[in-house]
């Protein structure tokens, strides 16, 4: 084991999978010379070449679906989408052209490609450079959608991703690049597919991941030293396909569940999970549950206001308290 | 050229030269919120331009928009209060540096995404045809955004509809941190300006004279029904592609030669040739827009934050019904 940040954790991973796969190669712009507008690709070039490190044009179009034709004729492209808001403008090539082909011939191809997108809040970056985009892709068949909270996930997921034979959308939080963590050497694979339960508890179950993990075992700090509750917290890790095990079997045991990310909470992950819990496991519920996300608008350049429309770690504090009071039982008796 | 005109473009490009120190001084001091893009060096390109518009006349701008929108007429106090995120800020505190807009002024908005203003330019010229005024629309942009697709898309509408539009390239020679050479077919950009059937005009950006002559002349062409232009302004960005870049990807040397060609310098000294002002009369010009620069800060630092709550107005004309939670 080793500390160091996310970007680190993320470079030690392409470096090991392009070494074991002389068909891996990145695409992006500003990755060779410049290392990534985040340092995530430091040195690679000097270790692979720039013919395998390949800064592009201004072309997000062209670079998706290159990437998609690289991967139908032997290759396994790593994209670099700088900004995941940039996918907007090759939206067709990730979600008609690479979500669909293997489907649409019949199974006859296959595409292992990694899109990596950079998203979250950081720096008041405004409305276009700061968006969490997950949903739209959780909703395209024939997406993977991964993002770690942490740089051990961070190495474990993009190694996982680039060996997985589909394409995989490897969404990374711009303000966890920075954040530091032990990552285990060498070999060291997270299977796509598997949430982590990262604290344990027995009152409440918060359904989280990414940047919002962190804050979710900080506000459970807060409450069982304060509130003596409990909060078990799952970081999904994999977005789709969800860990539904994991996430049955913690409501199995809290009956109470909240649902954290910083995205738009209308029509964001927290309501498809909502409602698979709904649907598939109803009877374990104690009490309502609660969603938090970020307000309906465009993210704002004041800091001010930016702040007012992500939910933080007062909310979660919040959130759990009022969904207790409102549980079932208190509202039976009351 | 008339004296008058000379000194306004000098002008011009004083006033976004020195808003810009200021900025740049300010976010470095940790003033200023979000990332800033410099326009430094390339001056001549915007003040060339939009002093052959009209006022109703339309400009699209790009993330290096700030140079844009001086130069299309903006009021700094108002630019420098969207800066600080302040709510008498252009737009409120809701765009910052890169979404400068002021729509009063035919601003269709600064982007933050690379080549988002090729198609909008054509649909600012599409409604001036389709309601037959004679408004053009300025659409300016990098040479790295000549590379997306809605580059070519959109010039090949502009000419095939023949429509008002100049699309007005500065090729500072980057795009972020890749030199432009290394990802782009063509050396120059006004080369593509053959695939659509438009004329490719190439001029030396750091000369504002040469810029405006270049401008009036498409710009007429456009009014006149004659259909686009594509205008090349060869210049270079003295600073980093964003404040505190490292600016690992280009020499000092390089910078140090280019600043030689400084647009403004260089202007200065031509009009000191012709006699066309004093130097007297250039530090009155400073003088003055150094007050306005004080000006515009103290109108910054002294307007209010927005509220919090702000940020649920302004997105939508017809709010009955809408939620936000
Ligand atoms: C669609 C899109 N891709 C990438 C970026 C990131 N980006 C911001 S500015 C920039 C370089 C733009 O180069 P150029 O068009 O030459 O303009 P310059 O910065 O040189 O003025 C890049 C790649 C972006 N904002 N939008
Ligand atoms: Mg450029």
């Amino acid at each position: 084991m080793r500390e160091m940040n996310m970007a680190e954790a993320t470079l030690e991973a392409m470096i090991e999978e392009m070494r074991q796969d002389d068909n891996v190669f990145v695409l992006g712009e500003d990755i060779a010379s410049q290392g990534g507008i985040f340092g995530q690709f430091k040195g690679l070039a000097d270790l692979f070449g720039k013919e395998k490190v390949i800064d592009t044009p201004i072309s997000e179009t062209a670079i998706m679906g290159a990437g998609l034709g690289a991967a139908l004729t032997g290759m396994r492209p790593v994209i670099d989408m700088h900004y995941v808001d940039f996918i907007g403008v090759a939206m067709d090539e990730m979600c008609n052209q690479i979500a669909k082909i293997r489907y649409m011939s019949g199974g006859q191809v296959k595409a292992p490609l990694v899109v990596r997108a950079p998203d979250g809040l950081i720096n008041s970056a405004a409305a276009q450079h700061s968006q969490n985009l997950e949903a739209w892709f959780v909703h395209t068949p024939g997406l993977k959608v991964v993002t770690p909270s942490n740089p051990a996930d961070a190495k474990g997921l993009l190694k996982a991703a680039i060996r997985d034979d589909d394409p995989v959308l490897y969404l990374e939080n711009k303000a966890l690049f920075k954040r530091k963590g032990m990552v285990p050497d060498g070999e060291f694979i997270i299977p796509i597919g598997e949430a982590a339960r990262v604290r344990d508890g027995k009152d409440v179950t918060i359904i989280t991941y990414s940047i919002m993990v962190s804050k979710s075992l900080e506000a459970a700090d807060i409450l069982s030293k304060q509130e003596g509750i409990e909060i078990e917290v799952i970081d999904l890790r994999t977005l789709f396909p969800l860990d539904k095990e994991i996430i049955f079997s913690s409501i199995k045991k809290t009956g109470h569940l909240m649902i954290v990310h910083e995205a738009c909470k209308i029509g964001g992950l927290g309501s498809e999970i909502s409602a698979m819990v709904a649907e598939e496991c109803i009877e374990y519920l104690d009490g309502p549950i609660i969603r938090l996300g970020q307000m309906h608008v465009p993210v704002p350049f004041s800091p001010i206001m930016e702040k007012y429309i992500t939910p933080n770690v007062n909310d979660i504090v919040n959130g759990v308290k009022k969904m207790l009071i409102n549980s079932f039982e208190n509202i039976i008796t009351t | 050229m008339d004296q008058h005109l000379k000194r306004n473009l000098l002008k011009t490009m004083v006033r976004i030269r020195l808003f810009e120190e200021k900025v740049e001084e300010l976010f470095l001091s940790g003033v200023l919120p979000g990332f800033v893009h410099l326009y430094i060096g390339e001056e001549a390109i915007a003040s060339g331009v939009c002093s052959a518009l009209k006022k109703s006349d339309y400009i699209t701008s790009t993330h290096r928009g700030h140079g844009h929108v001086l130069a299309k007429g903006a009021r700094m106090d108002r630019m420098m209060a969207e800066l600080y995120g302040k709510k008498t800020g252009y737009c409120k505190g809701k765009g910052g540096s890169m979404h400068i807009f002021d729509f009063n002024l035919g601003v269709l908005g600064a982007n933050g995404v690379v080549g988002g203003g090729f198609p909008i330019a054509v649909g600012a010229g599409l409604s001036a045809k389709l309601k037959r005024t004679d408004e053009v629309c300025v659409c300016f942009f990098g040479d790295g955004s000549s590379n997306r697709g809605t580059f070519h898309e959109s010039l090949n509408m502009a000419a095939a509809w023949n429509l008002p539009v100049i699309y007005v390239c500065e090729n500072n020679r980057y795009a972020a941190t890749t030199p432009t050479h290394t990802t782009t077919s063509v050396n120059n950009i006004a080369d593509r300006a053959t695939g659509y059937g438009i004329p490719g005009v190439i001029v030396d950006g750091n000369n504002v004279e040469e810029v405006y002559s270049a401008a009036k002349n498409a710009i007429e062409r456009a009014r006149n029904g004659e259909g686009p232009t594509l205008i090349e302004c060869k210049t270079y960005r003295i600073k980093g592609h964003f404040v505190g870049d490292p600016e690992r990807y280009r020499s000092k040397d390089e910078v140090k030669e280019m600043k030689a060609l400084d647009p403004i310098e260089r202007y200065i000294k031509g009009l000191f040739d012709e006699n066309v002002c004093t130097i007297e009369e250039v530090e009155e010009i400073y003088q003055g827009i150094r007050n306005e620069v004080i000006i515009a800060i103290k109108f910054a630092e002294g307007s209010p934050n927005p509220e919090p709550e702000d940020a649920l107005t302004d997105l939508y004309v017809m709010e009955e019904g809408i939620y936000y939670a």
